[in-house]
């Protein structure tokens, strides 16, 4: 016997309110978050135009190290997009109910990063006016071409991705949005109609939708591991030490999904907290998050054991040079600091069960993700301080870099704008996938139900055994179980 | 503001050229009025012209025939039946930059980079130092013509790696993949006495010239110079006849003396060999090692010092073999 007090309906009420609620209200403080991040994004550009009449000399980048900040948070950008399908799409292959509250989240931290992560080596081009080239003159045969190739097809994937499972909460947006008295509420209720795309939650509609979501999930995970094994091809293909590597295509696709799923992990924490998800998102996911950034992270050490370990046992002449700057020379510091901080520290953190509370776990992605980043500068900058010839009789800034403020600042306004599209997204729509929420809900209540049936006809069929060995009348009172909210 | 700058050192530019242009005019009739006064009989030669007639004409009427640079399409293509090939006899350099001059100067190169630049080599702390002059090796098995994403960087028939820097998009991906730090991005704006002097010029890819912003750049073999039968600027440059430049299917080399030799025997006769061999690019450049050495091996402790550059350590000094 179900629980009488427990309403579904209710609950699905509430669950629409709560993921409703921040797309209504502007608050002060999200006024002036959004406005320090139109500065940073403007001082961004101010830069980029300052870059595009000067050349690339305003960077810091030179002849020897002529790929620098720019194409290192590429890589990063990039490898943070894994999240999305890692998450979404594993988790969905696989039928992990939990997963129903986070899929939108990290949807749009790999819509978002792929999108700012495409940008960057158009900021790193010499000569953006010729975009057109690449497709006037482009040849396949350049690995920058299947980058292009891969990294385009992986956006169109991922926007569909992100969109489909919008489409019918958009539709209750839509549906919900009755008072339009504003400008800004016009706008929003003609966003929402026209992103609806018709939307009524019709039977053949829902079976269009699971079908085309299938396929999509399918699809979307071997074109994100075609992604980043090729963007660890524009180093791979050249014979430079370092970069020389047969290791670098899935050493490079598990130090992705391993940051990306800890970029997913912050982006939860934050929406967990800014608008009050606890109820949704609860320890149960962050301890089971925890637990997948640990088997990426130790799979992420494997592969960083084999990057190093066999060159440096061989110490080959030009090979040896990188390792010996890397292992105890100028490099050194970072190299130690990155190696126990974000492969050794996750691994004890994570692996004890206290670790794995919201916080530590909080702390130890926001480790994992700066890690992440100063890694890809890491494989990228030492590499081509190490040419096979020797830097001879050159200026003195050919033979160093750091990034200066002219990349310091366009990264900065690249990051600023992941941060206001991923703002303005949860402003506009729901940042849990509430259609998802309720399927949960309905199958936890169905399994609830399930259970209570199971449980009286076990109790009935205990009675009669009991009767039939006492021969006395038993009360078939059952306890009834209450049931909870899928994610508990 | 910038816009006006430019406006203003663009006008400048054209009447500076402009009065210098009528200077320079009025300076020839004046000569030419003065040389016709003094009567000099005229001279008559025989002229064969593109359509195959001979014709008499006048010296003083004919004009040095400078022909304008090659299309885009004939400097892919390359020149027929030649594979060029350079030999650079390390035993007879010493150290003396003067093809790294020649080079600069002829390619209006400004001083932060140097398309052939003379290395102090020592392969091992126990092994003798050398001097090592490299331009582009334009390797058979090129890498960086490979990676270009818009086939602005290509490998011609006849040996020669070109860059058009007409449709170079400046990704800097075969400067990456060069294993020998062979090429060269333009960071900045041409400085304003390079436009001057290379601004008007027609760009070919086999010119190099005039020179752009956010494209890449390196050592072309001077291919202008071959067609018009001539060594390459480093070669002739070449004071102590160091450097050989010639034609493989021809099986011969010149150097700046005009001493041509059998580029064959050349390898044998001194156990020619390539640089980095095993990373299998193909180098067209060879190397004659360092055996009985003419001139003092280089110093290498002073190495830095003279030109206040970067401090090197013992370990990038070292080779990769």
């Amino acid at each position: 016997m179900i629980n009488e007090k427990y309403d579904l309906k209710k609950e699905i009420e509430i669950v629409r309110e709560d993921c409703l609620r921040p797309t209504r209200r502007w608050g002060r403080s999200t006024q002036i978050w959004i406005g320090c991040l139109l500065i940073m994004i403007g001082w961004g550009i101010y830069c980029y135009i300052h870059q595009l009449r000067q050349g690339l000399g305003v960077t810091a980048m030179r002849n020897y190290v002529s790929w620098g900040l720019y194409i290192s948070t590429f890589v990063f950008f990039i490898g943070i997009s894994h999240s999305g399908t890692l998450v979404s799409a594993i988790l969905r292959i696989t039928k992990q109910e939990w997963r129903r509250p986070i899929t939108r989240s990290a949807e749009l931290l790999t819509f978002v990063s792929l999108l700012f992560g495409g940008i960057m080596p158009i900021i790193d081009l010499g000569r953006p006016d010729r975009l057109v080239n690449l497709v006037i003159f482009g040849r396949v045969q350049s690995p920058l071409m299947w980058d292009i190739i891969s990294i385009c097809t992986y956006f169109v994937g991922s926007s569909v991705f992100l969109f489909l499972p919008m489409i019918p909460d958009i539709a209750l947006c839509r549906d919900r949005l009755t008072v339009c008295e504003t400008r800004f509420d016009k706008f929003r209720k003609w966003l929402y109609t026209k992103m609806a795309i018709g939307w009524k939650g019709t039977k053949t509609q829902w079976h269009l939708l699971e079908k085309s979501m299938t396929i999509m999930t399918i699809i979307i995970i071997p074109v994100a591991v075609s992604v980043h094994t090729v963007v660890s091809y524009i180093f791979a293909m050249t014979l430079r030490p370092g970069w020389d590597s047969t290791v670098f295509g899935p050493y490079f696709v598990a130090g992705a999904l391993y940051s990306g799923s800890a970029g997913v992990i912050l982006g939860m924490a934050a929406f967990r907290k800014l608008y009050h998800l606890e109820k949704y998102i609860t320890k149960r996911h962050f301890d089971l998050m925890g637990r997948i950034v640990l088997a990426l992270t130790l799979i992420y050490a494997y592969l960083n054991l084999n990057e190093y370990w066999i060159p440096a046992y061989k110490m080959a002449t030009s090979e040896g040079h990188l390792l010996e700057d890397l292992f105890y020379g100028s490099y050194s510091k970072l190299f130690w600091t990155l190696q126990f901080g974000t492969v050794l520290l996750p691994i004890l953190i994570l692996s004890i069960p206290k670790g794995r509370t919201v916080l530590m776990i909080s702390i130890t992605c926001i480790i994992i993700v700066i890690g992440a980043w100063v890694k890809r500068y890491v494989i990228v900058v030492p590499t081509l301080l190490h040419p096979f010839m020797p830097i001879q009789e050159v200026p003195k800034d050919w033979s160093t870099y750091f990034p200066n403020w002219v990349e310091f600042s366009i990264t900065g306004a690249c990051l600023a704008g992941i941060f206001l599209v991923i703002t303005l997204f949860s402003k506009l729509f729901p940042m849990m996938a509430i259609w998802e929420v309720e399927e949960g809900l309905l199958i936890e209540h169905d399994r609830q139900l399930a259970i209570d049936i199971r449980l009286k006809r076990e109790a009935s069929e205990r009675v009669i055994n009991i009767e039939k060995l006492n021969g006395e009348k038993v009360s078939t009172e059952v306890e009834p179980i209450k049931p909870t909210v899928i994610t508990s | 503001m910038n816009d006006d700058l430019n406006k203003s050192r663009r006008n400048f530019i054209k009447k500076a050229s402009l009065a210098a242009g009528i200077t320079l005019a009025a300076g020839a009739i004046g000569i030419e009025k003065f040389l016709s006064a003094k009567s000099v009989p005229k001279k008559k030669t025989l002229v064969l012209t593109p359509d195959g007639k001979v014709y008499q004409a006048n010296c003083g009427e004919l004009k040095e025939f400078n022909p304008p640079p090659v299309s885009n399409l004939e400097a892919r293509k390359g020149i027929p039946n030649k594979k060029f090939v350079m030999v650079i006899d390390e035993a007879k350099c010493d150290g003396c930059k003067a093809c790294t001059e020649a080079c600069q100067s002829m390619h209006f190169i400004e001083s932060d980079r140097e398309w052939i630049k003379v290395f102090k080599m020592q392969d091992s702390e126990s092994t003798s130092p050398y001097f090592f002059p490299k331009p582009c090796f334009h390797c058979d098995n090129p890498p960086c013509t490979k990676v270009c994403p818009v086939n602005a960087t290509f490998k011609r028939q006849d040996g020669i790696v070109l860059i058009d820097n007409e449709r170079c998009i400046g990704c800097r991906s075969c400067m990456v993949a060069c294993p020998y730090s062979t090429r060269f991005f333009n960071w900045s704006h041409p400085k304003a006495d390079q436009i001057a002097e290379t601004g008007n010029m027609q760009y070919s890819p086999e010119l190099s010239l005039p020179r752009r912003m956010g494209t890449v750049e390196k050592c072309d073999f001077c291919p202008d110079m071959i067609r018009k039968g001539l060594l390459p600027a480093c070669v002739s440059g070449c004071a102590m006849d160091a450097i050989y430049f010639g034609d493989q299917n021809e099986d011969a080399v010149t150097n700046a003396s005009g001493v041509t030799v059998k580029f064959s025997q050349l390898l044998e006769d001194n156990a020619g060999y390539r640089h980095l061999e095993d990373l299998g690019t193909e180098p067209r450049v060879y190397y004659l090692p360092p055996k009985n050495r003419k001139y003092p091996k280089p110093d290498m402790n002073a190495s830095g010092k003279e030109l206040n550059q970067t401090e090197m350590k013992m370990g990038d000094m070292r080779m990769s073999e």
